[in-house]
């Protein structure tokens, strides 16, 4: 059935199609960006496809390829009840400029998607009514999905405590702990008897 | 109701069912503390399953003076966070402990929101030390009802010493103290076995 999916666009954007495959009941076309649009467009006017619901958009970096980035859509038709995979090669090496057509104003699920990954790869989708991050927050720099961010960099919202060596914080005692420690001390006020002590710090030059 | 030891002196006339006891005040005044711990749960991930369990009869951390769950942090003693801390959250939680009124006690419950466990990545907060002080650490991925109702005696017992060191909840048995546990045992038969040698 979805073979005849792809022949469909096919006959309807001989010059779209870069590529296209179907394997195991997955039908795919990578699609030339300039042609994102009005295929999906054709996609959900056309009685024969009839997508009516747009159920996943999201992107893959391919830090090696010259369009470097992939975004990713996927379609399903209520109706008719065939699915169809929309790709589209974008971006440059460096990722400055990303950028694609929005699917906003054709499905609505596709704002929050585009928002998301606009949010962790940095697409910019032209037409988007409130293109701004939506699961980290403003402050935040880069695009952590991206391959080239660094996978143990944090950006702290919120200015972590000023504690000497909060870094790396030993969080007990030698005797501490339920099972060997609780034994050992006696109840009532300790302050006179034993001065609370800090924990140990550990430093790199430990390890 | 529970011991209340170091007592200096009981007096009990021959004869009367009651009499009286002396204290030092601080003493008494956390022995009330530690049986009257207000909780206010703040459940972010998985670990609230487990939380449940513990306050649901079979384990019932009500037997221990933590009955009452306050969502209001200005009525309650004691914070659990529960599950991961995302860096979105981090001003949520601080504000929180910071609307608590003292004395205020956090218990951090579960590997996430000790130390961020497996979470090393752009998005969690590797601990919540980080953000506010903690007073007990509850590690596992999420912990058994026993390793938290220890820290909740851990709890108590740092309470009623007024000790704030933070402290942390350690397994029941040290497989280095104990080399004959089952998980010991496995790991041997694993390593002794010829297939598996490099």
């Amino acid at each position: 059935m979805s073979q005849a999916l792809i022949e469909l666009v096919k006959k309807n954007f001989p010059d779209a199609v870069l590529a296209s495959h179907s394997q195991l009941g997955d039908d795919t076309l990578v699609l030339k960006p300039e042609s994102w649009k009005a295929v999906a467009r054709f996609l959900k006017d056309d009685p024969q496809s009839d997508m009516s619901m747009l159920t996943d958009l999201t992107a893959v970096d391919f830090p090696d390829r010259d369009p470097r980035f992939e975004v990713v859509a996927h379609f399903y038709s209520l109706s008719l009840g065939h699915r169809l995979r929309l790709k589209a090669r974008i971006g440059d090496r460096d990722g400055e400029t990303v950028e694609l057509d929005t699917l906003t104003d054709l499905w609505g699920s596709a704002n929050w998607l585009e928002r998301e990954c606009y949010d962790m790869f940095g697409v910019k989708f032209l037409g988007h009514p409130d293109l701004r991050r939506i699961l980290l927050y403003p402050e935040f720099e880069g695009y952590p999905l991206r391959k080239d961010y660094p996978a143990e960099k944090i950006q702290p919202l919120l200015q972590y405590r000023d504690e000497p060596g909060i870094e790396k914080v030993a969080p007990f005692g030698v005797d501490e702990g339920m099972s060997f420690g609780r034994q050992t001390h006696k109840y009532g006020i300790v302050a006179e008897e034993a001065e609370p002590t800090r924990p140990k710090i550990i430093t790199p030059a430990d390890n | 109701m529970g011991e209340l030891k170091g007592t200096t002196t009981s007096i009990l006339e021959p004869g009367q069912t009651s009499g009286f006891a002396t204290t030092k005040f601080e003493a008494l005044l956390a022995w009330a503390q530690k049986y009257s711990l207000f909780m206010n749960p703040f459940v972010t991930a998985c670990c609230g399953m487990e939380f449940m369990a513990v306050s649901s009869p079979r384990y019932d951390f009500s037997r221990f003076g933590s009955e009452a769950p306050r969502f209001s942090p200005r009525q309650s003693d004691l914070l659990w966070v529960v599950g991961t801390i995302v860096q979105r959250q981090a001003p949520i939680l601080k504000r929180i402990y910071e609307q608590m009124a003292e004395p205020k006690w956090v218990l951090a419950f579960g590997t996430c929101a000790s130390s961020g466990g497996f979470y090393d990545n752009y998005a969690c907060v590797a601990g919540l030390d980080k953000i506010i002080p903690c007073d007990v650490y509850v590690p596992g991925c999420p912990p058994r009802p026993e390793a938290v109702l220890d820290g909740l005696m851990l709890l108590q017992d740092k309470i009623q010493r007024g000790d704030r060191t933070p402290g942390i909840v350690k397994p029941r048995i040290d497989p280095v103290q104990a080399p004959d546990t089952a998980l010991v045992q496995l790991r041997r038969s694993r390593s002794s076995s010829p297939g598996l040698k490099p």
